[in-house]
């Protein structure tokens, strides 16, 4: 793995693409996070609220998203993430998450982050700044 | 009337970073990273014990806003902004608190919407904040009228 010190702008981290997305991931969170809104777990409830099916929790992507940086805890940590929810994740599709190194100032990193799905269209997007020690 | 809610508060909830919870937490977002769950690589971390993942506060309980009244379906999550002075550290105790920052309303393709803005607090043992957390709430037209009628 490249260490942070050694990216350059323009530089990623290395990216990751999740199994596609499944009932019990959504089902897990829901009892992890304690959000039970039911558009998330129950196909009735999700179509009553003129969705095309269960989606994901906003904060289930952007909790997903934020594990490109949990090997650099032992040198900093994420000060402040920053996220807009655009677009739906619907069961099945297959989450690709990215972080692309944008500016550095000192001690902080700037990072562009997003969570795009299989036609490359953006769930979630939005900027961690990663501040080391 | 979400108005009226601006600059509201909520009472105070003191919430512990659990064990438990942060691992059930961090397995549902597919990252059981050690530095997360085990113990021992928590103790030797610089932390001196394991942390929990940005997005945990999720879990706590922020307490509730006296007469502001938000329907449990029918919101849209617009935005969320994480602010950490430090992360934080599994076992210590975060008293949290929520404010309504803003409301305002904009017209949309699907006519009128509204946007509440809440930020969250989390203070540590000493009273310093550990992290803040901002979201923006979108309540379309439908639901607004549904509330107000209430």
């Amino acid at each position: 793995m490249t260490t942070l010190t050694e990216l350059h702008i323009g530089d990623s981290l290395h990216s990751i693409v999740l199994d596609p997305v499944s009932r019990l991931d959504l089902i897990k969170y829901a009892g992890a996070s304690g959000d039970f809104n039911p558009i998330h777990t129950i196909d009735e409830e999700a179509e009553n609220a003129g969705l095309p099916g269960i989606i994901a929790h906003g904060m289930w992507t952007m909790g997903n998203l934020a594990k490109l940086f949990s090997n650099l805890y032992e040198i900093g940590f994420i000060e402040e993430y920053k996220i807009r929810f655009k677009g739906m994740v619907l069961l099945n599709d297959v989450i690709t998450l990215q972080a692309d190194l944008i500016e550095k100032k000192e001690d902080r990193y700037f990072f562009k982050v997003a969570a795009t799905n299989q036609s490359g269209k953006e769930a979630i997007s939005g900027e961690v700044i990663f501040k080391v020690f | 009337m979400f108005n009226e809610s601006i600059g509201k508060r909520s009472k105070p909830v003191i919430n512990i970073v659990e064990r438990g919870a942060v691992k059930k937490f961090a397995l549902s977002i597919g990252d059981p990273h050690p530095i997360f769950i085990d113990e021992e690589i928590g103790r030797q971390s610089r932390y001196g014990t394991n942390i929990a993942p940005p997005t945990f506060p999720r879990v706590f309980d922020f307490g509730t806003i006296e007469s502001l009244n938000l329907p449990s379906k029918g919101l849209i999550h617009g935005e969320q902004i994480y602010r950490y002075n430090r992360p934080l550290k599994v076992g210590e105790e975060i008293t949290c608190y929520t404010e309504v920052k803003d409301y305002y309303e904009k017209k949309g393709k699907q006519g009128e919407m509204g946007f509440l803005a809440f930020k969250n607090y989390g203070t540590d043992a000493k009273g310093e904040i550990v992290f803040t957390a901002e979201q923006l709430v979108i309540i379309n037209e439908t639901i607004r009228r549904m509330v107000m009628s209430k």
